[in-house]
């Protein structure tokens, strides 16, 4: 709202470079720009000064169609989109708004509902009778049958539980494998990307705070802590430990590779 | 897009207007309104114009933002311009041919215009400065002599609160419906009338769908803190009528019967 009094700058000063391929988490405390970020990949929300290219195309255009077309962004709570009478024409929707013939969308939905999991049974059925999870599936769906070459995900696991957070964060990273798509993950737990992404971007105040490999940003786990970001708990253990043990490794953020460590320093020493 | 709407947003301030009680306000508004139907020479609505932009100028409300307001209404006093400048008998000024301009036309089209305006800046500069609880506050005791015919005046003002606190929550639903449609190739609004007609679909059925949730959760929450209508129900913020409240009712009446006396004299 330019001009109101309730004016305020989202983001500032955002430089950002992310090349195709990439698994790339987006992290920050609540408010802290990343969702307005994203908005801006798929021309959402316009910008009022700079640039942004993607995929080649200018996000201040007036033909967004390409472009939208190019970038599929899964929003917080996807299943609060559905409106079909029935999941598989729910995910049909967007495949029709391309214009793609009837086969072909049977296809990819048939393909789609494969890779997510999603059985027959459901297909058929109304978005409103299905459970939570499965609405999130759907409606992931729904974004995923168009075949984006760039994914975004706004907090994909918000409200689901740790097995179905597993589970779609699975899928994604097979699809991320299988298909060569860029991936950009927008979450405020470092501990759930960890695993998962190859580079992170910390966002904090509508800046950028830090951006570097996993092992990079959680060795600076006090930083961290101090704009509201946690490190996963396997990491702050390790800091722990390296104040008894001088040499031990501290970039490790995830129970198996900590596991091994403190082992192979135990079997080490007896 | 859609959050462009000022219309009626409350505007933090410290000025008298925002600390003036909310009955006092409603009851200031609501006679201006009367007055704004009784006057019509257009020295007298003058007068009540002039009246309206001191209420502006001690609310301290920005102009920018005042005609912000008002612009989604700006297509209706447009229209009652142009209708009342064509359609009214009278002394020809401009001969257009297939219509006229008549001296007449152009008085009324003012008049019309200005009391049009003048209903919606009024309405508008009480919204700006009195917060919706205030408001729906100040209706119940209002109303409250209702209750001894048995009308559900408490039960009325919680259902203008709840409407008016979900107003905010809906436009961010609906903008967020908007855009998660939109990043799925949906054309909002484009296309025949049947076309734009449909394309609303896929928005409005996910708001109503959440909006009855939403209903729901309230209800419970509600229940659950032991909600029970208004049997002996206080207020964490009781409503006082104080000196000022009195001293601006009678500012206001003087300024009314100038006005009344302006339309009788002229």
């Amino acid at each position: 709202m330019k001009g109101s009094p309730f004016e305020k700058k989202a983001l500032d000063n955002i430089n950002l470079e992310i090349a195709q391929g990439e698994f790339v988490a987006l992290i920050g405390h609540t408010g802290s720009g990343k969702s307005t970020l994203v908005q801006h990949l798929n021309g959402l929300l316009k910008i009022d000064d700079g640039e942004i290219t993607v995929a080649g195309m200018q996000t201040k255009g007036k033909d967004l169609k390409e472009l939208r077309k190019t970038v599929g962004i899964v929003f917080q709570y996807p299943e609060h989109q559905l409106f079909e009478e029935t999941v598989y024409k729910d995910i049909e929707f967007g495949l029709i708004r391309q214009g793609i013939e009837e086969k072909e969308r049977h296809r990819k939905i048939c393909e789609t509902a494969a890779i997510l999991e999603i059985d027959d049974e459901i297909l058929y059925k109304s978005p409103y009778e299905i459970s939570g999870g499965q609405k999130r599936r759907a409606a992931i769906a729904g974004i995923l049958v168009l075949e984006p070459d760039i994914l975004v995900l706004d907090e994909p696991a918000a409200g689901l539980d740790p097995s179905g957070t597993r589970e779609l964060f699975d899928i994604v990273t097979t699809l991320y494998k299988e298909k060569n798509i860029t991936v950009i993950l927008v979450s405020h737990s470092m501990e759930l990307v960890a695993d998962y992404a190859s580079r992170i971007i910390v966002m904090n105040e509508g800046k950028i705070h830090s951006d570097g490999k996993p092992a990079e940003i959680f060795l600076k786990g006090p930083e961290m802590v101090k704009i509201g970001l946690g490190v996963p708990e396997i990491t702050t253990l390790m800091a722990e430990l390296a104040k008894l043990y001088p040499d031990i490794r501290t970039d490790i953020f995830n129970v198996e590779d900590a596991v091994d460590e403190i082992v192979s320093r135990i079997r080490g020493r007896g | 897009m859609i959050r462009n709407i000022t219309l009626g947003q409350y505007l933090p301030g410290e000025s008298v207007m925002h600390r003036a009680d909310p009955r006092t306000k409603l009851i200031i508004t609501m006679l201006f309104m009367v007055i704004l139907f009784i006057i019509d020479s257009i020295w007298a609505l003058l007068a009540a114009l002039l009246f309206v932009a001191a209420a502006y100028w001690i609310a301290k409300i920005p102009v920018k933002y005042a005609i912000k307001g008002i612009r989604p209404v700006l297509f209706i006093i447009l229209f009652t311009v142009v209708i009342n400048m064509f359609m009214t008998d009278g002394n020809t000024l401009v001969n257009l041919g297939f219509a006229r301009i008549t001296d007449q036309g152009l008085l009324r089209a003012a008049t019309v215009s200005l009391r049009v305006f003048m209903l919606i800046a009024s309405a508008s500069v009480m919204t700006y400065t009195t917060t919706p609880i205030m408001l729906t506050d100040g209706i119940e005791k209002l109303l409250n002599p209702l209750k001894k015919i048995k009308f559900p005046v408490h039960e009325m003002a919680m259902m203008m609160t709840i409407a008016l606190r979900f107003i905010p929550t809906l436009i961010d639903e609906t903008d967020k419906i908007m855009k998660a449609q939109a990043a799925r190739g949906a054309d909002i609004g484009t296309g025949n009338l049947l076309e734009r007609a449909k394309s609303f679909i896929p928005i409005l059925i996910p708001l109503f769908v959440s909006s009855f949730r939403r209903a729901d959760d309230l209800a419970i929450a509600m229940e659950a803190r032991c909600y029970r209508g208004s049997k002996g129900r206080t207020s964490m913020r009781v409503l006082k009528y104080t000196k000022t409240d009195v001293a601006i009712l009678l500012t206001f009446c003087i300024i009314c019967a100038g006005i009344l006396l302006i339309h009788y004299m002229i």
